[in-house]
């Protein structure tokens, strides 16, 4: 059971073959067995979800037609609130906020009743790439736990890989939904930026920042997209683009898919075992019909500090509203205090050492004297890294390239030094500036068994086609079959 | 520019973000802002004459009707606060 796709579970519960119940205790179970090893989920609510389960059960029998996700055990990363349900972003500055209302991609869960059973661990306030700044500790990555699951959204990645849930929503500013999947072999998909609402989603960098599905098959992916997508009046950045059957589009015909390979951009600096698999895995796109095609992006190298200089700024801001007024923690020294120095020694109390870091850079980049120097010229090449892509997508309908250049690291291994965690992110920050879908899909294994992705990146808001490219690769090969020992 | 980074540099970028910092993390962030700053001035080398700065990259813009809505129940918006009164927020003294 704890193998079955999202959609053989909405089957088997649609049909009653299997209640919501039993397959809610099942993972459940599973949780309780390996979180402890994995630190996976800051909070397990197996209360709520056995009695949401029931609800559904009993609703079936009653006649009423199952929702599009009828039973499939959901785990949320922590930067999402879910009303009554503790939501940290894995920060001492809310260690005890309880949200008084439910993000917009929560409600469209539980709409199509999928069973919400927990929040994940992640980097605080989603900044990082391993995990590491979460206030409640690292996760391990269910292949080798010595290693990091990646970041920010390291606990969906492992509750998924682990199957401790067959779906979790992530959120990725800068890939933080693709390098943990990758880290983990499994599928992890940023959709366009726009398609998802974000209302409810602890925001960091706004022009950046979407909501996605992890799972372990690109149809899954399909499915859940298809539930979390469209307009929302709460959330002005949600676009009206229609939102089309995803899983409809999974037809496994790439017969002349133009696949485009930025090879100078990821000529260096890539780990040798993430090269053959990469390689191997656009053969493997050729060997299935697709046309392989070189492109240039010659901007794609400066999309580090672009995206280390705009989504500081961005995060910069968004931050202020945690004061220690309306919500979180608190100094408990403010007796003694005034209101600014409230605030200052709460916010020095309640954030960890990234989470500074990173409103010290965004506020020096945005002050007087520096702003053009560094966060409009931030913005420009911005432009010219989206131009790029746009001149690549009128000769081809995806990229590829490897989602990152290294394998899961060591824990401890880059938390000393915090640019070369950055760096980390080079394959997959560009698409966050340039707006555009990308998916990581699992495409073997560096030494050591420690897993691989492979990225594809499509159109503004074609989704259809990026995973239509993807599930046609993942039937062509059987990476995302294979499962951590634990 | 970022190679000359100071703490004191640091002190008034601390004092900007409400953000109060130990000695060490002064030290420390001293230095790691002025790696990260010197890494990304690696952009002042590219041509941006003419370029238009992109803040966000939606085509489309999204209204709806400025229409009355329920909002947050008083008791659910002050829920969360670390001191609350009468459905009020309660904060130290603002002058002085």
């Amino acid at each position: 059971m704890l193998q079955s796709t999202v959609s053989a579970i909405r089957s088997d519960v649609a049909s009653g073959r299997v209640s919501a119940v039993e397959i809610c205790r099942a993972f459940l179970d599973r949780t309780a067995a390996v979180n402890p090893a994995l630190n996976a989920f800051n909070l397990v609510s197996a209360e709520r979800a056995l009695a949401q389960a029931a609800d559904i059960d009993r609703r079936r029998a009653a006649g009423e037609t199952p929702g599009a996700l009828a039973g499939v055990p959901v785990a949320i990363k922590d930067n999402l609130c879910v009303r009554g349900m503790t939501t940290t972003a894995s920060s001492r500055i809310l260690e005890h906020f309880v949200p008084p209302y439910d993000a917009t991609v929560v409600a469209r869960l539980a709409a199509a009743d999928a069973v919400i059973v927990g929040k994940t661990n992640c980097d605080e306030f989603a900044m990082g790439s391993s995990n590491e700044n979460s206030a409640f500790g690292p996760v391990r990555n269910p292949w080798a736990q010595d290693r990091t699951p990646g970041g920010s959204s390291g606990g969906s990645a492992a509750a998924v890989a682990a199957r401790c849930v067959p779906l979790a929503l992530g959120s990725d500013t800068g890939g933080s939904i693709r390098q943990p999947a990758a880290f983990c072999g499994v599928v992890g998909l940023k959709p366009t930026y726009g398609r998802v609402s974000r209302y409810g989603l602890l925001a960091f960098a706004s022009s950046l920042d979407q909501i996605g599905p992890f799972t372990s098959t690109v149809r899954d992916a399909a499915l859940a997209l298809t539930a979390l997508a469209g307009p929302d009046p709460c959330d002005a950045t949600a676009s009206r683009e229609a939102v089309p059957d995803f899983a409809a589009a999974l037809t496994g015909d790439i017969k002349g898919l133009r696949v485009g390979v930025p090879r100078a951009f990821v000529a260096d600096g890539v780990d040798s075992g993430v090269r053959t698999a990469f390689d191997a895995a656009i053969d493997a796109l050729r060997g299935s019909g697709a046309q392989l095609v070189d492109v240039e992006l010659p901007h794609a190298a400066y999309a580090i500090p672009v995206y280390y200089l705009v989504a500081t700024a961005e995060a910069s801001s968004n931050l202020a509203r945690y004061d220690g007024v309306r919500y979180g923690y608190r100094s408990a020294h403010d007796k003694d205090q005034n209101l600014k120095q409230m605030y200052s020694r709460t916010r020095h109390e309640g954030f960890g050492a990234e989470v500074k870091r990173r409103i010290m850079l965004g506020t020096y980049v945005l002050s007087a004297g520096y702003y053009d120097a560094y966060y409009l010229k931030a913005q420009q090449v911005r432009t010219l890294v989206r131009q790029d892509y746009q001149q690549a997508f009128e000769k081809v309908d995806v990229v590829a390239m490897p989602t990152s250049p290294i394998p899961p690291f060591a824990l401890g291994e880059k938390t000393g030094d915090p640019l070369q965690m950055y760096l980390a992110d080079v394959f997959t920050v560009s698409a966050n500036l340039a707006g555009l879908p990308a998916i990581s899909v699992p495409c073997g294994f560096s030494e050591g068994r420690l897993p691989v992705g492979l990225q594809l990146t499509g159109r503004m808001f074609d989704e259809a086609t990026l995973l239509r490219a993807a599930d046609a690769y993942e039937r062509a090969t059987d990476w995302h079959a294979q499962a951590p020992a634990l | 520019m970022a190679s000359t980074l100071t703490v004191a540099d640091v002190e008034r970028i601390a004092a900007l973000a409400q953000l109060e910092l130990t000695a060490e993390e002064k030290q420390l962030f001293t230095k790691q802002l002025a790696d990260i700053l010197t890494y990304a001035e690696q952009l002042q080398a590219v041509d941006t004459s003419g370029v238009p700065a992109t803040a966000h990259v939606l085509g489309e813009r999204v209204e709806r009707d400025d229409a009355e809505r329920p909002s947050l129940a008083i008791d659910d918006a002050v829920g969360n606060a670390p001191d609350a009164a009468a459905g009020l927020f309660r904060v130290p003294r603002v002058i002085g």
